[in-house]
């Protein structure tokens, strides 16, 4: 049932001076749906291009269905969204899929993966002539036709519009559905959050939170409260009952809270001057900058195991810190 | 897996492509008309006993097939350009395959300005006997496969902006160190420099057409020696090329 699709372990990867991976260890079992969220420079897409072969680890290894990831490739059982690519001219969009679909063993019938991308209409058009987001869905469709049983999509909504993303995810829930292992990388954190099983956070070549999207929020502060506070001391905030941090913007003071209900009567109790007051619970892009702002040297050759630091959100580093042994320690 | 789909397409592609396709058969059609066309009826060019569009005929196949080859090159660092062969990468097709569907493809623009360049001849007057086209036409095609190999080789090392000037400069020095344009002396360095190139075999192949002999078995060393070269330069080329351009 749970068989592997990919097993990551101690994966490493430099260009030059720079450490792009710095030794990640991973596990996707057959059938999970997994964002690989993180900024740009993260090492999102060296990742994916080591896990299909285009590009060989300095160190660590990678496996795909239990074999090298050529093997796999070769066996016609990866389907991928590489991040950059145009398409080749001179072809129609059906004709594309269709080439395609012929190099693989068992691919989707060419008519069904130009339905499941929303291309039938545009079937005959010549590559050249398409437009940035139709060209993403022809290489979506290039992806899925192989019906292969691993699919890795590396920031595939990127050049879509609104409707073409919505198009998108509800095609990737329908193959989800029907037990294809998924991985796509993305920074956009609603995705992660919204069609992913799970999300593995990356910053700076190592992974910094791997969990449910739903954890990896309540990893962090789960409230912030925001106050216009002027000339209030930060220190003494940040030591108030249920706040883990503090920060200023301008005239306003933003509380990270572990408690937020006892953080506000201690709040006013000491501060009754505190006005504008809202509480918000922390969103996942709060999480997210929280958890990969820390300090890392960059040039360092890294071991994995990152603490991170709350740095971007306020001084203090604990709830951070937390996620840190949550996520960070455990098995992934 | 089934290369042949994808060799199929490869085909289609380069007929589509209009501007590729009536450059590439165009060019070497123009040059031969401008250099012949004026001189037809010079039936001794320079003492030699061959007539003017024999000899401007089969200079113009030699360097139109050599171009051609070449510029299936530009083609594949096109593709590169646009990270279709990286894409191409993680799909089943197997470097045989990729390399087949590519050669196929180059040979088949070979062998149309071959015909096109024969009838461009035989218009201004260029009679031969069926047996000699065939044997010219033979030796032709094996002479080019050091330079399906090259084109390959060239694709995957270069960028689509510095492929056209070594396609060019590259072309040129061949053309004109091999003999197409003027007959290479019977001795001295420039000779021994020629006999060590591919496309000086290839013009020797053309010169079949002309009374001369056929390829020593010196002329087969060189172009298996260039082949395997090539091969082995091309195949490691497309095997290091998996990064993004």
């Amino acid at each position: 049932m749970s068989a592997r699709a990919i097993e990551v372990a101690g994966l490493r990867k430099s260009y030059g001076k720079v450490h792009a991976v710095r030794g990640i260890d991973v596990s996707i079992d057959a059938g999970e749906t997994v964002a690989l969220l993180g900024p740009n420079g993260a090492g999102k897409s060296t990742t994916i291009d080591m896990i299909l072969g285009l590009s060989e680890p300095d160190g660590g290894t990678v496996s795909v269905f239990g074999g090298s990831p050529t093997v796999a490739v070769g066996a016609g059982q990866v389907g991928a969204m590489l991040q950059t690519g145009a398409l080749i001219r001179d072809l129609s969009v059906g004709e594309l899929v269709a080439m395609v679909a012929s190099l693989y063993p068992a691919s989707l019938d060419v008519a069904e993966a130009l339905e499941l991308t929303g291309l039938s209409e545009i079937a005959g058009q010549r590559t050249q002539k398409l437009s940035g987001g139709q060209t993403q869905r022809v290489r979506f469709a290039v992806a899925l036709v192989s019906d292969a049983k691993l699919l890795v999509l590396d920031e595939p909504t990127v050049a879509m519009d609104v409707e073409g993303r919505r198009a998108f995810w509800t095609t990737m829930r329908e193959l989800a559905a029907r037990g294809k292992t998924i991985l796509f990388a993305t920074h956009y954190l609603e995705e992660a959050d919204a069609y992913a099983d799970r999300a593995v956070l990356m910053a700076h070549g190592t992974i910094v939170a791997d969990g449910p999207p739903t954890e990896i929020r309540a990893m962090v502060g789960t409230r912030t409260i925001r106050a216009t506070l002027p000339g209030a001391d930060l220190d003494a905030l940040a030591g108030l009952p249920g706040v883990s941090g503090a920060d200023r913007r301008g005239e306003s003071v933003v509380l990270s809270c572990a408690d937020s209900d006892v953080a506000i009567r201690a709040l006013l109790g000491g501060y009754p001057d505190a006005r504008d007051i809202e509480i918000a619970a922390a969103g996942l892009e709060e999480a997210f900058l929280q958890l990969t702002a820390e300090d890392v040297d960059i040039n360092g050759p890294g071991d994995g195991t990152v603490v991170a630091g709350g740095a971007a959100v306020a001084g203090g580093s604990a709830p951070a810190g937390g996620a840190e042994a949550a996520f960070g320690g455990g098995e992934r | 897996m089934n290369g042949l789909a994808y060799t199929r397409y490869e085909l289609l592609r380069t007929l589509r492509n209009r501007r590729f396709f009536v450059l590439s058969l165009g060019f070497p059609l123009v040059l031969f008309f401008l250099i012949a066309g004026p001189n037809r009826n010079v039936h001794n060019l320079d003492g030699t006993g061959i007539s003017a569009p024999l000899y401007f005929m089969i200079g113009m196949v030699s360097f139109g097939t050599m171009s051609g080859m070449l510029s299936a090159g530009a083609r594949i660092a096109a593709e590169r350009a646009v990270g279709w062969n990286r894409q191409l990468r993680i799909s089943p097709l197997s470097t045989r395959s990729y390399l087949r569907a590519k050669v196929l493809t180059a040979y088949m623009m070979a062998l149309l300005t071959i015909l096109v360049l024969y009838a461009s001849g035989a218009s201004l007057g260029v009679s031969l006997s069926v047996g000699r086209w065939l044997q010219m036409t033979v030796l032709i095609l094996i002479a080019l496969i050091p330079f399906a190999v090259l084109g390959i080789a060239v694709g995957h090392m270069l960028t689509p902006d510095s492929i056209g000037p070594a396609v060019g400069g590259g072309v040129g020095l061949l053309a004109f160190l091999g003999g197409t344009w003027f007959p290479i002396p019977s001795s001295g360095f420039l000779h021994d420099v020629a006999q060590i190139l591919p496309s000086y075999w290839l013009v020797q192949a053309s010169h079949v057409a002309l009374g001369g002999h056929p390829w020593p078995a010196k002329a087969w060393i060189v172009i298996a020696a260039w082949t395997v070269v090539l091969a082995l330069l091309a195949h490691r080329a497309y095997r290091h090329d998996t990064g993004r351009v």
